[in-house]
């Protein structure tokens, strides 16, 4: 199972840098099991290719006085078999045996599968499709089937189980290679060689080959014990080595017929091929882990259902701000990788009244959703933790009370609109069904009463036709329906505080406009506070009264709309609102901003935008910049604002 | 939906036509005369040339192709030489033994697969979990044959809980529950592999379904944790698993070659391993033929399961 294609990451989650893989403890195990896994096989591989050097009995040498002897007998370690040969000797020349075999198939299905792969992917077309269906026909019978019917022509015998097991594994090698090769083929190197004047088979083998290395390499480790048991298993069935040639598999045919008067004759090569077997696909996984990028970085961690809260030290008791429904203070949330720590929000306070709406603006990175994520505990864990502050929900901190009390208010009291409204619903059910789950989470409602509700919610968001669109599916609407569906959902408790986090980055301009517009009427009537994360200061003017712009996990400026956007303090609140279009101005520059935001786990000392700020100058560099009231209801992170005179107010 | 299902059912037939070209071709290729490599080398000159002539193998490829087919549809599939009665007949008799092995080792591993792999992902990193990886890795490593023989000396021989071998008692056998006794050891051999293929594929899928944005969105609705993981994440990993049940189908059915010869159940797969030996290729190919056309109908059944459960393939 090659799949090319990469984990999505979490949004917040910050690039690994070079310190390899987390330490958790399963890769570690992992990793140790494949370290035993292949002492055990070099161990097996060792003993098999020193066979003729080791002081053992010849293994075909039938002894009838000593037929059947029981392990640990006087000269036969591992006892004998019905001829009176010695066990451990025709087991270690039988291991010999299984190896080659097993091995040899490998490489021969190997050969053969990359190079239909190769071919396959490289040429496209025409030669694809039919090598392809050639391959999926093959692969329409059942593994072992095909393999006895190859059997079955070319007549029982331990080189033609090997042709079978190898044609069988074709497929394998075929499918994987051939993915990836199509993939290369249209890649740029590809088509520079061909301008090149090379050849089809040097580009192949040249530039393609080394590419789908690493895919080879791991098909092999994953079906080499396969192919070894398998051989075994067409021995042990008496189609693979013909006596006196003996491998582990027709070993084990052989003891089965006296199982019940000396089943050590059998146990023991069956063993053998366990052990063999176990430790290749040991070797197999660890192999894989190495070279699959998905579980390197340490991708596949379940994330619970709640940020978990790991406070150095117990917050002291907050009084939550008068007219303050949601009161957050001090906020730290990070994310440990291993010996890493990123710290994504950095202290960071937020107050939000009834029917208010604050809009937190950053660039991407910049830990805005982070801080907004972690106050119902969605920050993903592992690896994000909450590690300072207090938030406080009419008094109540959300960061000490139970898992449960958090589920009863995610959803009654605080409720969420995400990004894309397209992975935020589940593709498997109605949208009925998830709305009146929303429903019901909170409200002991009836099907009947619960499917009315959700189609009043629909309409509530102005959808045509409510009870039609409860039978569809998320996949059957557009993205400004399906956002629509998402502010619903969000409704359904009777929440006081949205939590909305770039609920208009993934839709196109006008349906942006019309859920902006859905939301602000929505809070207007319902007296619904909104936490609004977004990038984009236009949005910010559209519904926002207050703002809080944010920079590497911190707060740089906070104040009223009206008052950031026509006078901004901060150099880059400045730069940011530079950045928005204006209709009717076509001749006005938007500036990027230069540079990128600061990797959260190595801030500067001084001012973290210091380092792309053009007004940046030494003192700036010296500590750590405080966040200061500038005029009445406005505070900055800086000690060279541009507005000076509002300071002085 | 009906239409998909019809559509996918029409797509069926040409595979189901291709198989029968390779089982066909696989028989062409015999070396060396093949009416006497179906006879067997005691066969009498005037014997190879009667059966050269029955199978028409004097004329083309092509046109012993579309005979044979012709045949098939009539649902000849020739004689057994060894057994001296048509080769249909023999396999469909034997393959109801197999059916009822393989389908309840394939719903054996699906439910214990499907249990484990959910169990791991859930407590991932516990021991439980760490119990579980062991336990699948042992499953994939064991050959199933050996742990047939294993399970007989335990449970058959020693503890003498389960027969040994066979579908019915000799004496006084017969009835469901004499069956249930005699197919436990042998579907749960054969489960063993599958099991651990399923289990560790469902713990994938459902870390990696975890970690989606539609899980955020169920909590964030405030739905309980064990809905989360129970309705939303396993439906959607379940997707994903049931194609790879599919293909489990083709391991199973494979599998029970070794499996009916060590318990000695009156399959299919131990038929042809006799014929493998006795070189009865007409009962070879008949044999092949028949597990191939299940084995293709197991995944167009897995196939609709998939579509009716996710709405996006309609």
């Amino acid at each position: 199972m090659a799949e090319a294609s990469t984990a999505t990451a979490p949004a917040a989650r910050p690039r690994k840098r070079s310190s390899g893989r987390p330490d958790n403890l399963g890769l570690l195990l992992n990793n140790r099991l494949a370290t035993a896994g292949l002492a055990i096989f070099a161990l097996i591989v060792l003993t098999a290719l020193l066979a003729p050097l080791l002081p053992l009995p010849d293994p075909d040498v039938t002894a009838p006085a000593d037929r059947l002897l029981r392990p640990l007998s006087e000269g036969h370690l591992l006892g004998t078999d019905a001829l009176g040969r010695d066990i451990l000797s025709r087991l270690v020349w039988g291991s010999r045996v299984s190896l080659a075999v097993g091995i040899s198939a490998t490489l021969i299905a190997a050969f053969f599968g990359s190079l239909i792969g190769l071919v396959a992917g490289y040429a496209g077309g025409r030669v694809d499709t039919l090598l392809m269906r050639g391959i999926d026909m093959v692969m329409a019978f059942p593994y072992i089937l095909l393999a006895l019917a190859i059997v079955a022509v070319l007549g029982p015998g331990l080189l033609n189980a090997l042709y079978a097991i190898a044609v069988v594994n074709i497929p394998f090698f075929a499918r994987n290679i051939r993915g990836i090769a199509l993939g290369l083929s249209r890649r740029e190197f590809v088509d520079a060689a061909r301008l090149s004047g090379k050849s089809h088979a040097q580009i192949l083998f040249i530039e393609v080959l080394p590419n789908v290395l690493p895919v080879i390499i791991i098909t092999m480790s994953t079906t080499v014990g396969w192919m070894i048991l398998e051989t075994a298993g067409l021995s042990f069935l008496g189609l693979g080595a013909q006596p006196p040639q003996a491998d582990l598999g027709s070993m084990l045919g052989d003891g089965r017929k006296i199982l019940f008067t000396a089943p050590h004759v059998s146990i023991i090569p069956g063993l053998m091929i366990f052990a063999l077997v176990m430790s290749i696909n040991l070797i197999g996984d660890g192999v894989r882990d190495v070279l699959d990028p998905r579980l390197k970085s340490g991708a596949l961690t379940r994330p619970v259902a709640r940020t978990a809260v790991m406070r150095d030290h117990a917050p002291g008791k907050f009084l939550p701000s008068p007219g303050a429904v949601l009161d957050v203070r001090g906020l730290r949330t990070e994310f440990h990788f291993g010996r890493e720590i990123f710290h994504a929000v950095g202290g960071v306070d937020m107050r939000l009244g009834q029917g208010e709406c604050l809009g937190i603006v950053g660039e991407s990175g910049s830990g805005k959703s982070v801080a907004a994520m972690s106050i119902m505990g969605l920050v993903p864990t592992p690896p994000g933790r909450i590690t300072q502050g207090v938030a406080l929900l009419d008094g109540e901190d959300l960061f000490s009370v139970s898992d449960e009390r958090v589920r009863q208010l995610r959803g009654s009291a605080v409720s969420h609109v995400f990004q894309d409204p397209l992975s935020t619903l589940h593709p498997l059910f109605t949208i009925g069904d998830q709305l009146i789950e929303a429903i019901q989470a909170h409200q002991p409602l009836g099907k009947a009463r619960a499917t009315e509700k959700a189609a009043e919610l629909l309409k509530l968001v102005r959808i045509p036709n409510p009870a039609e669109r409860l039978k569809a599916y998320p996949h059957e609407l557009s993205g400004g329906m399906r956002q629509r569906v998402c502010i619903a959902m969000a409704l359904a408790g009777d929440a006081r505080i949205i939590i909305a986090d770039e609920p208009t980055t993934a839709l196109d301009v006008t349906v942006q406009a019309q859920v902006l517009s859905l939301l602000d009427a929505l809070r207007r009537e319902n007296n619904t506070g909104i936490l609004f994360i977004t990038h984009d200061f236009g949005v910010v003017s559209a519904i926002c009264d207050r703002v809080a712009v944010m920079y590497a996990g911190q707060f740089v400026e906070t104040g009223t709309t009206a008052e950031i956007l026509s006078s901004p303090a901060h150099p880059y609140t400045a730069k940011l609102i530079d950045c928005v279009p204006v209709l009717g101005q076509p001749e006005r520059r938007l500036d990027a901003i230069e540079g990128r935001p600061p990797v959260v786990n190595d801030l500067p000392v001084g001012c973290r935008f210091a380092p792309r700020c053009p007004r940046a100058r030494e003192d700036c560099r010296t500590g750590p910049i405080p966040l200061t009231r500038f005029g009445a209801g406005r505070e900055v992170r800086c000690i060279h604002p541009l507005t000076r005179e509002a300071a002085d107010a | 939906m009906s239409a998909y299902i019809a559509k996918r059912l029409l797509a069926a037939i040409p595979v189901l036509f291709g198989l029968t070209i390779i089982v066909f071709l696989i028989m062409a290729m015999i070396p060396g005369d093949p009416a006497t490599a179906i006879l067997g080398s005691y066969a009498t000159p005037e014997n190879v040339e009667k059966l050269n002539r029955d199978l028409g193998l004097d004329k083309p490829l092509l046109q012993q192709y579309l005979i044979w087919i012709a045949n098939l549809f009539q649902g000849d599939l020739g004689r057994s030489y060894t057994l001296n009665r048509p080769v249909l007949d023999e396999v469909l008799e034997r393959f109801s033994a197999t059916l009822i092995l393989a389908g309840t080792a394939l719903v054996l591993c699906s439910i214990l697969g499907l249990i484990a792999g959910v169990i791991s992902a859930v407590r991932q990193f516990s021991w439980v979990d760490k119990t579980i990886t062991l336990v699948v890795l042992i499953g994939i490593s064991i050959p199933s044959f050996w742990l047939g023989l294993l399970l007989i000396l335990v449970f058959a021989v020693n503890l003498r809980w389960f027969p040994a071998s066979g579908m019915y008692a000799i004496y006084g056998g017969g009835g469901p529950l004499d069956l249930l006794h005699h197919l436990f050891l042998p579907a749960l051999t054969l489960a063993v592999v599958a099991t651990g293929v399923i289990a560790r594929l469902t713990r994938t899928a459902m870390l990696e379904v975890l970690r989606q944005d539609y899980i955020r969105t169920a909590r964030a609705k405030g739905v309980t944790e064990n809905r989360v993981i129970y309705r939303h994440a396993f439906k959607a990993a379940l997707v994903t698993v049931i194609p790879v049940i599919g293909i489990q189908a083709g391991f199973v059915l494979g599998g029970a070659v070794y499996i009916e010869t060590v318990f000695q159940w009156p399959g299919i797969g131990s038929m042809l391993v006799k014929a493998i030996s006795t070189r009865d290729l007409l009962l070879v190919q008949g044999g092949v033929l028949v597990v191939a056309s299940a084995y293709v109908l197991f995944n167009l059944a897995a196939d609709v399961l998939q579509t009716v459960l996710d709405p996006r393939l309609r």
